[in-house]
């Protein structure tokens, strides 16, 4: 294929590609990401969540983007037509720019920036004017207090979790995605374990940062109907949705980079082969797993009541097969185009993972009220990160000086920092509403 | 901007120059179409930047006359109306209803009759409350118990299926007893359903009671003390809640709650939490009642000898329940013929609403929606 291609533009043609595929199989992913979504939330209420819609509602995100593409296209009438139309477009371009800088294992890379980090964190944060426009050109008075609300939250939010990736970057030493993976590789833990209270932080923060509960106040469906998106219907209210969802595997993908690990396998250091042969057993686990899902829709495929869910359930098993072939292959491959196909499923584990915990907080957690969000975000997690970012500053000052481990230098900082949340928290106590008209 | 003009602006004297500023207050229509207002409840807020400065209920989306009802329908006719009411306590209703004009009849159902429907008014009031319990966590947004709660409310209403075919507005009761016999299975069934219940509300207290967020958004949110409380009329737990010990299952005994023991809880500061504590407890307690109720219900009739023709004698009656919300009252006139000249119903929810402003001013947007959560209403029976 090289002679087809002039060399000037061969630098183009693979970023172009996984541009494409991204553009492509995000939307589908959002879909999936909802209908994980919602039964996650029907296991731990006790139902089943949607069961129409193919097998164990397997297609019901295709139906409702079916019907989401099909539906009327609202625009009120005293809203700012030309604002209204422009801001989900602002939205989802964001979400979908931020893609770029990410590394999906160590392959598949659309650009490595030398300033990733940054560059995902400052596109990711134009998102914002999407909803702030959207609030305000849909003359709405929900649309509008939504929108006021995710602009405090998200400023708010945004120095919290910038200073709790701060102390990974301090570990690090530098802002490329694949860089800050290798450094992990090096020193031998994730720098989740390493700086849990800066992890923590960016947990809480990246909750915040794409509006979900327990800190989904611009769009609390009990207060304020929708919040921004209240005026939006058909396409643009998908893409707004859209927007939102990949701005979740944005922050689950950063947090998977820079504290989990990135594409690295768990247990990296542990080479154990299996005998005879010049594979790992670890490196066996994806293509087993995905085999055992494999298995498990085609045990399930004659249970299907009807004979369309019946098929469905075998194509399933058949995906689950070709992927868990791909894996299986992989492993006879060449290292490099391994470690590729490879770190990808580390990676979106990692990620799922990560999106996991996101449902798991949302399904048990009341929601915040706007000024406790406020107090929360300033009183409790930004001091917090900054003695946990000058903790970090410290152990490693000890490292070079008295070269202590990795790990070691930073338990006292993780106690130091601790120690502190545990005094914050003993200050944060519920006020009541005479004491807040006095003091704020 | 000159200084000048910027304070008198904040002041609200200037007012035309406030638009300019944005620093003016915004009205926001919260419903009739709102998932929080719990039906079709209008809430006008006046809004300076998200805190309350003033608030009106706009009520009677739901008015069905009811009342006026009565007046064109015979005395057991109108028992099925009073179950469209508080419609998630319909059970209550009727006990209230078949009381009032047994009383006015000068009459008293059997003591068999007397103690099935204490069990039946006791197991709605649990799950009038579980469905409390459930939107009130929904809207502030906790979205799982409502579902372990419409869970265990099934169980109740599979109870009612069970007794009189129907599951929500029941008419379980008549005027002079009952009209079904208790099926067979229903003591088991109520015990089990006690039994089980126990470990269910510790279930939902682990979820809630010392959750941060939810002491966060309940404490100190919609007080109301004792003694407006009082002046307003409020009644049930929202009373209790605020530290004033009254119950009319303990201060007018009525039905069969004279023979068994429960406690009446109560709390202090009248807030959310507050209310919410006292709910929870009084589930605990009503399971109590249920639990001694069906251990020793006495044999007998169930229905009182009433004849079929209904003619009360002239007068009036006014004879109030301890209904799930509140103090459930009706006021019965008779003229003497087979339909009743008057009846006025006193609902809790509609009195208890005037609470609201009260409570509302000086809030929090979100604190509206657990503000209109913990009174507890029911537009059914607001509206009438």
């Amino acid at each position: 294929m090289g002679h087809l291609i002039p060399p000037s533009i061969m630098p183009f043609v693979l970023p172009v590609l996984y541009a494409v595929v991204i553009v492509a199989v995000l939307p589908l992913l959002a879909g999936y990401i909802v209908l994980m979504e919602r039964k996650v939330m029907a296991d731990m209420q006790a139902r089943l969540g949607p069961m129409r819609v193919g097998p164990h509602g397997l297609l019901q995100p295709i139906a409702d983007a079916v019907k989401l593409l099909l539906k009327e296209d609202i625009i009120p009438d005293k809203a700012d037509r030309l604002m209204f139309w422009f801001a989900p477009l602002v939205s989802v371009t964001m979400a979908l720019l931020a893609y770029s800088a990410l590394a999906i294992g160590p392959a598949f890379q659309i650009a490595d920036l030398n300033i990733g980090l940054l560059f995902i964190l400052a596109i990711s944060s134009l998102g914002i004017y999407g909803i702030v426009l959207g609030g305000w050109a849909s003359n709405s008075h929900y649309s509008l207090l939504g929108a006021l609300r995710s602009a405090a939250q998200l400023v708010s939010y945004e120095t919290a979790a910038g200073l709790g990736l701060i102390s990974v970057l301090l570990l690090a030493g530098s802002l490329s995605m694949k860089d800050i993976v290798q450094a992990q590789s090096d020193q031998g833990v994730w720098f989740g374990f390493s700086v849990p209270f800066g992890f923590f932080i960016y947990l809480v923060g990246s909750i915040a940062e794409t509006n979900r509960a327990p800190f989904d106040l611009p769009e609390a469906e009990s207060e304020l109907v929708a919040g921004y998106m209240t005026e939006y219907s058909g396409f643009r209210w998908s893409l707004y949705f859209l927007a939102e969802y990949a701005n979740m595997v944005i922050v689950a993908g950063i947090a998977t980079t820079l504290f989990l690990g990135g594409w690295l396998r768990p247990g990296a250091r542990y080479h154990e082969h299996i005998p005879g042969t010049g594979i790992e057993w670890l490196d066996a686990l994806p293509a087993l797993l995905t085999l055992g899902v494999a298995l498990y829709s085609l045990k399930l495929a004659p249970k299907q009541p009807v004979k369309i869910q019946k098929i469905v359930m075998v194509l399933v098993a058949v995906l689950c097969l070709g992927v868990a072939g791909v894996l299986a292959g992989a492993l006879l491959a060449p290292p490099a185009v391994m470690q590729g196909i490879h770190g990808a499923f580390w990676f979106m584990a990692k990620v799922f993972a990560y999106i996991y915990a996101f449902l798991w907080i949302r399904f048990t957690f009341p929601r915040y009220r706007f000024d406790q969000l406020m107090r929360l975000g300033w009183r409790f997690l930004i001091p917090l990160a900054l003695v946990n970012v000058i903790g970090v500053g410290v152990a490693i000052v000890l490292r070079q000086q008295f070269a202590w481990g990795p790990i070691v230098s930073l338990i006292p900082t993780t106690l130091a920092t601790l120690g502190v949340a545990m005094l914050l928290a003993k200050d944060d106590v519920p006020v009541s509403e005479a004491q807040m008209a006095d003091g704020e | 901007m000159s200084d000048e003009r910027i304070t008198k602006t904040i002041s609200g004297m200037d007012s035309v120059n406030s638009t300019v500023l944005g620093a003016d207050e915004i009205i926001l229509n919260m419903g009739p179409q709102h998932p929080s207002t719990h039906g079709v409840l209008r809430v006008k807020l006046k809004l300076d930047g998200e805190r309350v400065a003033g608030s009106e209920c706009i009520i009677g989306y739901l008015h069905r006359g009811v009342e006026k009802i009565a007046e064109h329908r015979s005395y057991q006719q109108f028992a099925p109306y009073v179950d469209r009411m508080d419609y998630v306590a319909a059970v209550s209703n009727g006990l209230g209803y078949c009381e009032a004009v047994e009383k006015l009849l000068g009459t008293e159902a059997p003591p068999r009759a007397r103690v099935v429907r204490t069990i039946l008014t006791e197991l709605q009031r649990i799950a009038s409350h579980l469905l409390w319990l459930g939107t009130h966590a929904l809207d502030i947004g906790a979205l799982t118990p409502v579902f372990y709660c419409f869970r265990e409310r099934e169980e109740i209403l599979k109870i009612f299926e069970k007794y009189c075919g129907a599951r929500l507005t029941t008419h379980a009761f008549r005027i002079g007893g009952l009209q079904y016999e208790t099926y067979d299975g229903f003591e088991e069934d109520t015990k089990r359903f006690c039994n089980d219940f126990a470990h269910k509300i510790d279930e939902y207290e682990t979820l809630l009671t010392e959750n941060r967020i939810w002491v966060g958004r309940t404490k100190g949110v919609g007080i109301l003390n004792a003694a407006d409380a009082i002046a307003l009329g409020v009644t049930g737990p929202v009373l209790r809640a605020s530290g004033v010990k009254w119950d009319l299952r303990k201060a007018q005994p009525y039905a069969a709650y004279d023979q068994y023991e429960f406690d009446i809880p109560t709390r202090e500061t009248g807030d959310t939490y507050d209310r919410y504590v006292v709910r929870m407890e009084e589930m605990r307690q009503s399971r109590r009642i249920c639990l001694q109720a069906v251990e020793n219900i006495p044999t007998g009739p169930i229905m009182a000898r009433i004849g079929k023709v209904l003619k009360p004698p002239p007068g009036e009656v006014y004879h109030s329940i301890e209904a799930p919300k509140g103090e459930l009252g009706y006021y019965i006139v008779s003229d003497g013929t087979t339909q009743p000249y008057r009846v006025r119903v006193r609902p809790p929810s509609f009195i208890n609403l005037q609470a609201f402003d009260k409570m509302a001013k000086g809030s929090l947007i979100a604190d509206v929606v657990a503000i209109i959560g913990t009174i507890d209403i029911v537009l059914g029976e607001v509206d009438r």
